[in-house]
């Protein structure tokens, strides 16, 4: 079986133009994370069911391993590398920090991610909102509590999402 | 990850007109791919055995929801993150926007397309139910025209569609059904959860009588399927125990649940009865309430 | 970063036990070696003229909590896991695994158009030495050779830079089985129809026994009996398992995700033969364990080394969460049938208990989950008459392991559920049934360990129902499940148990832990263990207790990687022993390390920490290196008697009771926990938030395995191995569980703290049937209790207790 002819993909990801030669059903995790060596976006199930993979594309909360790279052609993407701005961490990150919103921290970027794009669409959710919000990100760790915690302090923080 | 990524082709098209004449040209041997939420799954388990896809995810021509003259029209291309936020289907079609919103979570919605999900013809398909209950009729196009098809018409088989080689659905259309709805869909979990059984339902209620009741299961057949026999029988009754009795026993007749990984036939057809009467209660409650 | 400690329920400290004797001012332990790297003995009996001072909340817990030390870099997605590592001229690693659960390889081909030169392929001939991995016993081969014993089994590596073609060649390789018949249930294997491990299928048995239960059953006012079933459980760490490995001449380093360094350093130098310093091992950032990773990383430690030798390249193996969970380690199995005997008044005078666990085809860790899960069977109550007979049977499927709780969770479940059939048979509340039952200070166990202070279990019973409104709940709920038409019943449960931290016996003392503190010349401290962080907060609570001991900044303690190379064996990270075991010769070895600094005069008895880090840098220029290191003696109360498996099992149990509060759903038979108490004695929080965080993760992890997580078996091999069919609880379906923490220190712990890290896994899943029987009526004594099993125990009670599940084998 011949393989298929690779294609050009130009996008943004985290503010930065990138240019990615590859296969056309080539995932968009895997560019992610061997292309471009960011590989903060995390595998943890492959079947877009746990979310650890969670990216912001164009602007929306999806599952980077059911995306193929031809669709990521002028896409804006945002990956928990481009969450803090330097040294300086979003509000979201230091709430993570401050409330135990972390363990093992293999789904900690999908969920960060994830919260991000809740509480930009809904900045002062209820804990039944973020429950839904955060339905898609499966963590084995905390019992999700201190997730929710981080989640409604950082509504309370001022400042960069 | 299973799937041998090289071996697949992905050719993206410049428009509608293009990419039916690909289809056209050569029939059979391009898949459409709209959202890619089912697809890169058997992709990653490497059961993908199309290795040819069409991708219509930027067919602009596909996109969008429209309400007039009473008519809701989404592009089949429209995701359920932007079919439940919109506020006509909101109104009119509240089974719709709770189907929308049992799909997988927020990340799923924000990929996965209503064309896509009825394409794929599981008779788990989230909007299926609602579509039925609501009356659907699917627009298919092709290079030599367009056509509409009842939605109730549109699962041949399991995981089979009446849609022939050439065609693409363009959009589903529907319009609103009077009455008090009624929407329950049981899985594993409350979110990510292929369901094991899906109730629609929709009918009118005056003068203590049912009339004009729209029934539709999922997960119970090798298709989704509207329950013709159940509401026929309770067209005119009253909801009182006599009838939900009669009623519960043609529904059985009507739906074939299956044992499967997930759940088994005899828990299936069981939730499938007791949502009967839990929807026909529903229905009594909300008049009172009124 | 700090912030203030959250609000949450303190009970009060209560002061453990009675004052020692110990000498004057003079006795201030043992003299370290001054001048140069220092070993030291921990001498228990030095250590407790410190306990006043543990007892008040030091200073430092009155300061705000340091936050995770590691947080950081989780938070920025900058911690590396093993996936997120490349090395220059890598090839990846893949497993061609049985199909069928036993039989005889007759041969094997290498089909397709695949260019097989290019594949390295190795295989059990390429094994030089003995081909088994190194667990407690040996005979789980590290590749198939001729027989097979369960399905997955690995019996081919495959490697190459291209994974694309390699999963091509793997699923080109045919391999030719001929089919023996398997033994797949625990059932099957106890009636020895096929011998497929050892004389009888038995792994291994214990008989404890204390009293007579045989002279009860006479003087019995009552005697009830049932049986209680729980299926496996996969840990469901959410990174899948992963290794890399390179193979030099003549040494090999692996680095990847793992609980347990030195039981892969063990198996490396086992299999290949090497010298201990030649053997190199490293643990990435860790996604997860919960006991998944404690003895399977040395399996894949050795394919990823066999292949790195082969190809003379690294060679890395990250395991699809498919492949993870068909043919990885799963929970055990369990089958518990009880017969007690009680008095008129709701006293036990005899339990007899017959417990087996289902260990898969290999011995691996099952004789240590039969030993915990035996000792924990007659739980936290005072039976004069006990016995427990209990075995790990060998059956046709992939071998079972360590997941917490490690045998606990099965038999407390079975007891706990049993404890409420008494309760009913008797006529009295599920609670008061416990009440007259529970342990006191000075009673004995099943072992005959004597409890040497005061669980005041009915002091908790009573905080975890006022705090679950138990009383007021109960009654509601039976006035409202009364009202006809009801389609949502509620009800309330629950579990009383204990779990004891630290290896079993004389575990403790046959590992010798050894961790160290290291002073760099910049006045920084480094702690060297080879404990691994796993999400728990290990380097987080190791930073603590090494800052408060040294009076440093936490910020100056650096947790080193857990590296072989670099760090002594703290053993193993599981037994909840982390932070009572290693965390206090963490402490020791601090305070040692101070220690030599004074008596050597470097410092001050009273100093700053700028004095400290000047000190630091004076001794290492001017004396040697600075490192101090602590091991291990077992504290003098604790005896155990191997043979006859009586005594102190454990030095201490944490106590806990937790109660659930349920709706289950007429129309559905879907149960929902609404709320959740989870009360324990834990000695001393260390953390607050990490504490917390360790019951509330466990307590859902727990529910899971109540409620939702149901290992479903096809010929022997797991059918639902996707996440999509194997479920786990979203954010959607869990409540928060409110956690109760009281404090009663526990000498031999830093501060006084007893492992917590397993508890939570115990109790949980018969307070939710418990509690499901309250509101339905319905009798189910097996877990997973799922929607489909509800129903038909609700049909016919004779059916729920049989109920067949879906795929049974």
């Amino acid at each position: 079986m011949t393989p298929a002819q690779k294609i050009i993909v130009t996008c943004t990801v985290n503010g930065e133009r990138r240019v990615f030669n590859t296969f056309p059903m080539a995932r968009l995790i895997d560019i992610l994370r061997e292309d471009a060596s960011l590989t903060g976006t995390k595998e943890g199930c492959g079947e877009g069911e746990c979310g650890a993979c969670s990216i912001l594309f164009n602007d929306e909360l999806v599952n980077s391993c059911l995306v193929p790279a031809a669709h990521a052609e002028g896409a804006r993407i945002t990956t928990i590398e481009g969450v803090a701005r330097g040294d300086q961490l979003a509000a979201i990150q230091e709430a993570f920090l401050e409330y135990g919103g972390a363990q093992c921290g293999i789904c900690t970027p999908g969920m960060i991610l994830a919260a991000i794009y809740l509480l930009r669409k809904s900045p002062n959710p209820t804990e039944a909102e973020i429950r839904v919000g955060l339905a898609g990100n499966l963590c084995r760790c905390t019992g999700y509590s201190k997730i929710f915690d981080s989640v409604l302090a950082a509504c309370r923080k001022s400042g960069v999402l | 990850m299973r799937g041998n990524v090289p071996l697949y082709e992905m050719r993206t098209p410049k428009s509608l007109p293009d990419a039916l004449d690909l289809l056209h040209e050569e029939p059979g041997a391009w898949k459409p791919f709209a959202g890619g939420t089912d697809l890169m799954v058997l992709l990653e388990m490497g059961l993908l055995r199309q290795k040819n896809f069409l991708n219509i995810h930027g067919l602009a021509e596909l996109r969008g929801i429209t309400f007039e003259n009473n008519r809701l029209t989404m592009g089949a291309l429209t995701t359920f993150s932007s079919l439940q936020s919109h506020a006509a289907v909101q109104k009119h079609f509240p089974i719709l926007v709770q189907a929308a919103r049992s799909v997988g979570a927020v990340a799923i919605q924000n990929r996965a397309t209503i064309g896509g999900n009825i394409a794929n013809s599981s008779p788990a398909a989230d909007s299926s139910p609602a579509l039925l209950v609501y009356d659907a009729e699917v627009e298919l196009v092709s290079k030599s025209g367009s056509r509409w098809v009842p939605y109730r018409d549109f699962h041949t088989g399991y995981k089979q569609t009446l849609m022939q080689p050439g065609e693409l659905i363009k959009a589903i259309a529907l319009s609103p059904v009077p009455g008090t709805s009624f929407y329950k869909k049981v899985g594993a979990r409350n979110a990510q959860a292929i369901s094991k059984i899906a109730f629609a339902g929709v009918t009118e209620f005056s003068r203590g009588q049912l009339n004009n009741v729209h029934i539709a299961l999922g997960s119970v057949a090798p298709t989704p399927i509207r329950c013709f026999g159940t509401e026929a029988f309770l067209c005119g009754r009253k909801p009182d125990f006599k009838t939900i009795s009669e009623a519960k026993k043609i529904l059985s007749s009507e739906i074939s649940p299956i044992d499967d990984i997930r759940s088994s036939s005899e828990y299936r057809l069981r939730v499938s009865l007791n949502l009967l009467e839990d929807f026909l209660f529903h229905v009594e409650l909300d008049r009172k309430a009124h | 970063m700090f912030r203030k400690p959250p609000d949450f329920t303190y009970f009060g400290i209560i002061r453990a036990g009675r004052r020692q004797k110990h000498g004057g001012a003079g006795n201030r332990g043992p003299t370290p070696h001054c001048g140069t790297a220092g070993f030291f003995l921990l001498d228990f009996s030095a250590e407790i003229q410190d306990f006043e001072k543990m007892t008040q909340p030091s200073k430092s817990t009155e300061c705000p909590l340091p936050l995770r030390k590691e947080g950081r870099e989780k938070v920025t997605g900058r911690a590396q896991y093993v996936d997120d590592l490349t090395f220059p001229n890598m090839i990846f690693g893949t497993t061609v695994r049985s199909s069928v659960p036993r039989g005889r390889i007759r041969k094997i081909f290498f089909e397709g158009d695949i260019p097989w030169n290019e594949i390295v392929i190795v295989s059990a001939k390429d094994i030089l030495g003995k081909n088994s991995v190194a667990h407690i016993l040996d005979d789980q081969p590290c590749l198939a050779d001729e027989l097979i014993h369960h399905a997955e089994e690995p019996i081919l590596l495959l490697g190459h830079s291209d994974r694309f073609l390699l999963e091509e060649a793997r699923r080109n390789v045919r391999i030719e089985i001929d089919p023996l018949p398997p033994v797949l249930s625990i059932d099957d294997s106890l009636a020895r129809k096929e011998i497929i491990w050892g004389k009888d299928n038995t792994f291994k048995s214990f008989l404890i026994q204390k009293g007579d239960v045989n002279q009860a059953w006479n003087k019995a006012h009552l005697v009830v009996e049932g049986e209680y079933v729980s299926g496996a459980q996969e840990q469901l760490y959410i990174e899948p398992n992963g290794m890399i490995a390179f193979a030099e001449p003549g040494g090999v380093t692996v680095w990847g995700s793992m609980q347990c360094p030195y039981y892969v350093h063990h198996a490396l130098t086992s299999l290949f033969d090497l010298p201990k310093d030649k053997v190199r091992v490293v643990q990435t950032e860790t996604g997860g364990g919960f006991g998944g990773k404690e003895d399977y990383p040395s399996i894949l430690a050795l394919h990823a080394a066999l292949l790195s030798r082969k190809s003379g390249r690294p060679a890395k193996f990250i395991y699809d969460r498919a492949e993870d969970m068909a043919a990885t380690t799963k929970r055990h199995p369990s089958r518990t049938r009880h017969r007690t005997a009680v008095t008129k008044d709701g006293r036990l005078l005899a339990m007899d208990i017959d417990f087996v666990l289902d260990g898969g085809a290999y011995a691996t860790l099952s004789s240590v989950v039969l030993s915990r899960g035996s000792i924990h069977a007659a739980g936290p109550y005072n039976c004069p008459n006990v016995r427990i007979s209990s075995r790990a049977v060998a059956t046709n499927t992939p071998p079972h392991g360590a997941f917490r709780g490690f045998g606990a969770p099965q038999s407390i479940f079975a007891l706990e559920r049993h404890m409420d059939h008494i309760a009913a048979e008797l006529g009295l509340a599920s609670d008061e049934f416990r009440r007259r039952n529970l342990i006191q200070e000075g009673q004995t166990t099943a072992t005959g360990q004597k409890i040497r202070e005061n669980p005041d279990l009915e002091g908790l019973l009573k905080s975890a129902l006022d705090s679950a409104d138990y009383n007021k709940k109960s009654a509601l709920f039976t006035k409202e499940n009364r009202k006809p038409g009801q389609k949502i019943k509620r009800g309330m449960g629950i579990s009383v148990f204990m779990h004891g931290a630290g290896f079993t016996g004389s575990g403790e003392r046959f590992l010798a832990s050894v961790a160290g503190i290291e002073a760099t010349p910049a006045g920084k401290i480094r702690v060297l263990a080879s404990s691994t962080e796993i999400g728990q907060g290990a380097r987080t609570v190791f930073s603590q207790i090494a800052s408060e001991a040294l009076a440093i900044d936490f910020d100056d303690i650096e947790v080193v990687q857990p590296d072989t190379n670099l760090v002594p064996n703290s053993g193993p990270t599981v037994a909840s022993r982390t932070t009572m075991v290693v965390g206090k010769l963490i402490e020791s070895a601090a305070l040692a390390l101070k220690e030599t600094l004074i008596q050597s005069g470097y410092l001050a008895n009273s100093y700053t920490r700028g004095e400290f880090k000047n000190a630091c840098a004076n001794f290492i220029a001017r004396t040697g290196p600075l490192r101090v290191f602590s091991q291990y003696q077992q504290p003098e109360h604790i005896q155990w008697d191997d043979e006859k498996y009586l005594g102190d099992a454990y030095g201490t149990f944490a106590w806990a009771v937790y109660v659930a509060e349920v709706s289950v759903d007429l129309s559905t038979f879907e149960t929902r926990v609404e709320n959740f108490v989870a009360a324990q004695e834990i000695g001393k929080v260390m953390h607050p938030l990490l504490a917390e965080g360790q019951i509330e993760g466990g307590v859902v992890q727990a529910i899971g395995y109540a409620l939702y997580e149901d290992v479903l078996w096809k010929n022997g091999s797991m059918w639902n191995n996707r996440l999509t069919n194997y479920i786990i609880p979203t954010a959607t379906d869990v409540p928060r569980v409110k956690v109760l923490f009281k404090e009663n220190p526990y000498r031999y712990g830093p501060k006084g703290a007893k492992g917590i890290g397993e508890l939570p896994m115990d109790g949980v899943a018969p307070a939710i049937l418990n509690a499901v029987e309250f509101a339905t009526g319905a009798r189910v004594d097996r877990i997973p209790l799922l929607p489909e099993g509800l129903m038909k125990a609700l049909q016919s009670p004779e059916q729920g207790r049989k109920m067949l599940r879906r795929g049974d084998k």
